[in-house]
Parts: structure tokens; sequence; C-alpha cells
């Protein structure tokens, strides 16, 4: 029990202090759970980072289910998630409460006029280093798949499924010419 | 109330099912089932919440459930939402902690991994895209061309890793300094 406390504990103080997305939380992760803890080993703990960023679902959550169900389980699990998600959850809802009615604030929307343009800049800019690493071919991908979910309206989910069959075919298909 | 709380249930389940890539890779599948499946949101309020995300801590896709979920049906539906985008990290991550060490060098998976990835880099090009070019006039993130100037500013400010939350919160000053006065 206190073990599982403790989990929790550690998981509140990384979800409360994680701002701005996943991978700005990996030092914090780190420092927690290697350096105050030792729940993991450097070598785990880079094994969880590909896992995480592999597997579907928020890196931060998926870095709590990980370190919790290695250390006690299914509970250690449930007790880590419950840590990352207690902070933002509570305070979304305080703003989503009061947020409301402030939202037509002459102020506040002035604010909020100037914030929405710099949102599509921060979502720009990952993309161009994201795609440098990539052959011609799966840049063309790239640019379908935003064509498909932009103007054609396509769900993401089915890109994504379309993506991963198709992963699969070409190693199959490379495999085949390699026994020939 | 019951079917608005299962739509938002089944929702965010495929939001955390789907949700390869991080964050921003998450957006455009946040944005297809809130905006253009559901309409709980314009695309305005949808980039607001992104703005607000920013600014506080934790995961984009928790703090949407949270958000969107109250916005749809109140504490109850943010429970259920933030519950929702939850539970498919919480299985598949445990499947994978025990199975995935022995598959990460089986090649169909390298070939599903290896597939999906410039899927990511194109859904992350799309949510750019829906937000500046939408398909309706309602809530616009580009009004004028001082949207433009800050747009080009914080993507060069960016480039050069300043910090994003500092980023909103200097581009909120100038939207005050801008619309405000």
């Amino acid at each position: 029990m206190r073990e599982l406390f403790e989990i929790f504990w550690s998981f509140l103080k990384i979800g409360a202090f994680t701002f701005g997305g996943g991978y700005a939380m990996i030092p914090l992760i780190q420092h927690e759970v290697i350096n105050n803890r030792s729940w993991l080993s450097k070598e785990e703990f880079i094994e969880l980072l590909t896992i995480a960023q592999a597997a579907p679902g928020p890196i931060a959550l998926n870095t709590a289910v990980f370190v919790g169900y290695k250390h006690r389980g299914y509970w250690g699990a449930v007790s880590a998630v419950l840590g990352v998600v207690i902070p933002s959850f509570t305070i979304i809802l305080f703003v989503a409460i009061f947020f409301a009615s402030m939202r037509d604030n002459r102020w506040v929307d002035a604010a909020f006029k100037g914030m929405r343009p710099a949102v599509v800049a921060l979502i720009v800019a990952p993309i161009v280093g994201l795609a440098k690493g990539l052959h011609w071919t799966l840049i063309a991908v790239a640019a379908a798949t935003a064509l498909l979910v932009w103007y054609f309206g396509f769900s993401p989910i089915w890109v994504l499924i379309a993506g991963a069959i198709g992963g699969a075919l070409w190693v199959a298909k490379r495999g085949e010419e390699g026994q020939q | 109330m019951i079917g608005v709380l299962l739509q938002l249930f089944v929702s965010y389940l495929k939001i955390g099912f789907f949700g390869f890539g991080g964050g921003y890779a998450m957006l455009s599948l946040i944005h297809s089932e809130v905006v253009v499946r559901n309409a709980w949101l314009t695309n305005g309020e949808f980039s607001d919440i992104v703005a607000i995300s920013q600014m506080t801590p934790g995961p984009i896709a928790i703090n949407s459930a949270t958000y969107i979920g109250y916005e749809v049906a109140g504490v109850c539906g943010s429970v259920v939402a933030t519950v929702a985008v939850c539970l498919p990290a919480l299985t598949i991550m445990m499947l994978i902690t025990r199975f995935f060490l022995r598959l990460q060098h089986n090649r169909y998976v390298q070939g599903v991994v290896m597939g999906m990835r410039p899927v990511v880099v194109g859904m992350i090009a799309s949510a750019a895209l829906l937000l500046i070019f939408p398909h309706s006039a309602e809530g616009r993130s580009f009004i004028d061309g001082w949207s433009w100037v800050i747009f080009l500013v914080t993507l060069l400010a960016s480039a050069r890793k300043v910090n994003p939350i500092l980023l909103i919160v200097l581009s909120g000053i100038a939207g005050v300094v801008i619309y405000g006065l």
C-alpha cells in the first residue's frame, strides 16, 4: 500500500510539472524514476522510451503505465495513471468552469486572437524536422495523408490503418524478393 | 444525456486507441472527432483549447478530454471522456510491457511502425492545414495581417527552440496590444 502511494505521489509530481507535452517531461521522469526512486535501470529507461513512443496514447500516460506495472503490477499501473492524470484533470476542469464566463471579456478575447496563430505555428514547427529524415516516397505518403484528412475529410484512423498495412506488406514483399 | 456520454466515451476511446505519434499528431484525430464528426466545438474554440493545453500541465489528449467533456456534458462528461482516453493506454501498455520486447525485432512489427511514421507526419500537417484553411469561416485562427505576423514570428522563434509556453504567453500579450487597446 505504501509503495502504491509512492508511485502515485511520484507521478502526481510528474503530471503537475510537465508543461508542453511528452518530450518535455522526459528529463523529469528520468530524475524521479531513476535517480530518486531507482525503480528502473538506465537500460530499462531507454527500453521504456522506445515503447512509449511506438504505442498509441500520450507518452506521459504510457510511461506511467510502464513504470507502475513493472514495479507493482496492475495496481501499480493504475496508481501511476491516477497520479499523472489528476493534476491536469483538476486544472482543466477549473479552467473549463471559469473560462466560459470569461471568454467574452474584451481582453481575454483579444489575447486569444493573438494566441490562435501562434498555436498553429507551434504545430507547423516540428513538421520540417520530422520530414527531413524521410525518403521522398514517404514524404509523398505524408503529403497524401495531409491532403486526405484536410481536404477530403477522411478520418485519420483509416489513413493510419492503411499506413500500417502498407508497411507490413512492403516488408513481406521485400522478404520474398530476398529469398529468391 | 446517456447518449451524449456514450458518444463522448466512444470518441475518446478512439482518440486514445489510435493516438500514435504523440500530442501534435493526436490533434488531427481529436479535431476529426470533436469538430468534424460531432461538431462539439468550432475551429476557433479548438485552437483555444490547444493554447490552454500548452499553458497548463499534462498531455493535450487528456486536457482536451477533460475540457470538451465538461463543455458537452458537465463534470460527468469530463470524467467519462478522461477515463475513456486513458483506458487504451492502460491496457495496451501493460500488454506491450509483457510482449513487445520479444516482438520489437519481428520484421512485420517493424514494418507496421515504419508504415505509420509518414502518416503521423501527415496527420500533424493536416491539423495545421485545418486551422489555417478551415472549411467554414466560423472561428477562424487567421483574421488579418497581424495573425500572419504572429504566425511567422512564432514559427521562427520555435525553430530556434524558444520555450513554447513563453511563445503562447507573448502572443497573448501581442493580441491584447493589437486587438484590445
